[in-house]
């Protein structure tokens, strides 16, 4: 466990602390591999990581990076390795039962995959009353008014309560599934790779409605993403994930503008630029190879097998780079070398 | 919240074409005629069971309305009779009726068939949703126990059971329902898995439902399709073994007439008047078949895949 300590040092941000909804302390999640012999996958190793209220902040990565498991882990479907996650002050890591269900008032998600999160057996008025049935929020028929306006309020026809999820599209599963997360009227929720599975033209009519939710209620959102060219539209901060790892975190002007770990800058030229002449004359960097097996992640920096300017074997191979403040104010990155080359 | 209707311009309005899933399935299944034609044989045979078991006349609604003869009445001067008015399928080796001993040996049959699949499906049911549910110690437990089980040959253990019960009605039902709940355990269990790992089950923790809901509201409703399909095929081969434990003689017990039973009295005079065997044998592999031509329009009609 030489990484736990490596990675105790407390996160470099200072904000006020009121301002902070949740915050993730050096959070791990290892998932036991059987019959590897204590081998396990590092999922989440080592994240800090702070919301702050009415923001959203945009977290991308890699596909198994362990974006999604993250995310699990700061709403509590799965139990953490190590580590503190404090949702309004309070350490839901320690919660259980009823306790824990009642923080899931406040703390929603949004899923991934439209056709899967909607419980094909159940009608759309069922599964948008579950949460009010759950909380026991009104009398019956104050909720399937609530219903209606849940359904109004995502664009879709309120008269659509007795119909089953397969006879909707896949842009307006993915409203029932957020009006599911407003049934209760939460501060916070979690878009996991909300929009990955949507045409692009349904991607943009789903992210506007989030953004209006989010002026409408004072929402604050995680947004977990791939694309980093939708996380820019919709986000205030954008960390970046790699190999369960946050490597960079910042404002997202600064990100965009001066990204100062080399993964970040590598992420940002994958982006295709619209304008035919410069896509031709720009050199993207390429990462050399693939994204290391999380089972036995490389030693010192994580990055530095991928890495263009990786001084390895040296420090890059052997110390593992802590979140420090560079380039911009409210900017962190984990890097030896961060903000050269 | 009222205020708030209205912030999104309504662009996803139109109204789908509505189709309710069983009634779904149930389009799909008339597609498949063997599977109409199965059920039709079936209910049918229902009809024609429960009316040799009605009145109080042993020969039931059909001795009753002068169609068939009694199941029971011995008419010993009558015997091996071919088949006549009075008697349409002939007589048997003690002169009794066999048209009426075949409807009524069909309600045997389908009772013992079809209750049975309950037994199953309350102990393998909850077997495999235990063992799916909870996991780790308790499943390795439940598991290893169903394929201890299941290692047993079926009819060998049926015979164990039987044998020490004693030979009657209830405890061919015990005794089968013992046996057969393996494969329903297995199936349902693997159901629960994978369905545990569906979004749409981490959507309802998110929102608050508890554990005991989580089962009945999700993950049983979502398991039922091919359960019903497992059940459906589990009714034929119930209705074998009885067939077989009757033949064996340590099932229904004469004079009741149940298939097996008439198979095993026809059995001695085979060469003499084969109807004896064919009749019966010929209501088991009916009944059998329409079972599992039924099974496999539930199984194409059921199968989420089959969907347009």
């Amino acid at each position: 466990m030489a990484a736990l300590q490596a990675a105790e040092k407390a996160p470099a941000i200072a904000v006020k602390p009121e301002a902070v909804l949740l915050r993730v302390e050096n959070a791990f999640k290892y998932f036991p591999v059987s019959g590897l012999g204590g081998l396990a996958v590092r999922a989440v190793d080592g994240v800090d990581l702070e919301i702050r209220r009415g923001e959203t902040l945009g977290l991308v990565g890699e596909s198994g990076c362990g974006k999604s498991t993250l995310a699990r882990l700061i709403t509590a479907l799965l139990p953490v390795t190590a580590g503190k996650i404090t949702f309004d002050g309070q350490d839901i890591t320690k919660l259980r039962g009823r306790r824990l269900r009642r923080i899931r008032q406040k703390m929603q998600m949004i899923f991934q995959d439209p056709y899967a999160s909607l419980d094909p057996r159940m009608t759309v008025g069922d599964i948008l009353q579950e949460p009010l049935d759950n909380f026991g929020i009104g009398s019956v028929g104050h909720r399937r008014r609530r219903v209606q306006e849940l359904l109004r309020l995502v664009g879709l026809n309120p008269n659509f309560t007795n119909r089953y999820p397969h006879e909707f599209s896949g842009g307006q599963r993915q409203r029932i599934g957020i009006a599911r997360a407003l049934a209760l009227n939460p501060s916070f929720i979690v878009c996991d790779e909300a929009v990955s599975a949507l045409d692009v033209s349904i991607q943009a009519q789903i992210i506007n409605l989030l953004q209006d939710l989010q002026k409408e209620f004072q929402l604050t959102y995680l947004f977990i993403a791939h694309d980093l060219a939708v996380v820019r539209h919709l986000s205030d901060r954008i960390a970046v994930m790699y190999l369960g790892k946050v490597v960079e975190t910042a404002d997202r002007n600064d990100i965009y503008e001066r990204p100062q770990h080399p993964y970040t800058k590598a992420l940002l030229s994958s982006i295709p630029v619209p304008d035919p002449k410069v896509e031709r004359e720009r050199a993207p960097i390429t990462l050399k190879g693939e994204i290391p097996s999380p089972v036995n992640p490389p030693s010192g920096c994580r990055f530095h097998t991928r890495c263009p300017i990786a001084r390895a074997p040296g420090v890059c191979s052997e110390q593992e780079p802590a979140l420090e403040a560079h380039g911009a104010a409210d900017q962190v990155a984990a890097c030896h070398f961060a903000g050269q080359a | 919240m009222a205020t708030a209707i209205g912030i999104v311009q309504q662009v996803d309005w139109d109204v789908p074409e509505q189709t309710g899933l069983w009634s779904d399935a149930w389009v799909r299944f008339r597609r498949n005629p063997l599977a109409v034609a199965g059920l039709a044989v079936i209910v049918v045979m229902i009809v024609l069971a429960i009316g040799a078991r009605l009145p109080t006349n042993p020969g039931g609604l059909w001795h009753v309305l002068h169609l068939t003869g009694d199941p029971v009445q011995q008419e010993v001067t009558n015997t091996y009779a071919l088949p006549s008015l009075q008697h349409p399928l002939g007589t048997d080796v003690l002169g009794r009726d066999q048209l009426s001993r075949i409807l009524y040996g069909a309600s045997i049959s389908l009772t013992i068939g079809i209750v049975v699949q309950f037994l199953i499906l309350i102990i393998g049911g909850v077997i495999g949703m235990v063992a799916g549910y909870f996991g780790g110690w308790i499943d390795n437990l439940l598991m290893r126990f169903t394929d201890i089980m299941y290692a047993f040959p079926d009819l060998l253990l049926v015979l164990v059971f039987v044998a020490a019960f004693g030979p009657s009605f209830w405890s061919i039902f015990i005794a089968l329902g013992l046996v057969y709940w393996v494969g329903l355990a297995r199936l349902v269990r693997g159901q629960v898995l994978s369905i545990k790992e569906k979004e749409y089950v981490e959507a309802a923790i998110m929102t608050g439902t508890s554990p005991f809901k989580l089962i009945v509201k999700h993950l049983v409703p979502n398991s039922l399709g091919p359960v019903i399909v497992t059940l459906t095929f589990g009714i034929p081969a119930a209705i074998f073994t009885e067939a077989a434990l009757s033949f064996l003689g340590i099932g229904i017990r004469p004079p009741e007439p149940s298939w097996g039973v008439m198979i095993e009295d026809g059995y001695a005079g085979i060469f003499a008047d084969p109807r004896q065997v064919i009749f019966p044998g010929i209501a088991v592999a009916l009944t059998m078949l329409s079972f599992t031509f039924v099974g496999d329009g539930l199984r194409d009609a059921l199968d989420p895949r089959m969907r347009r």
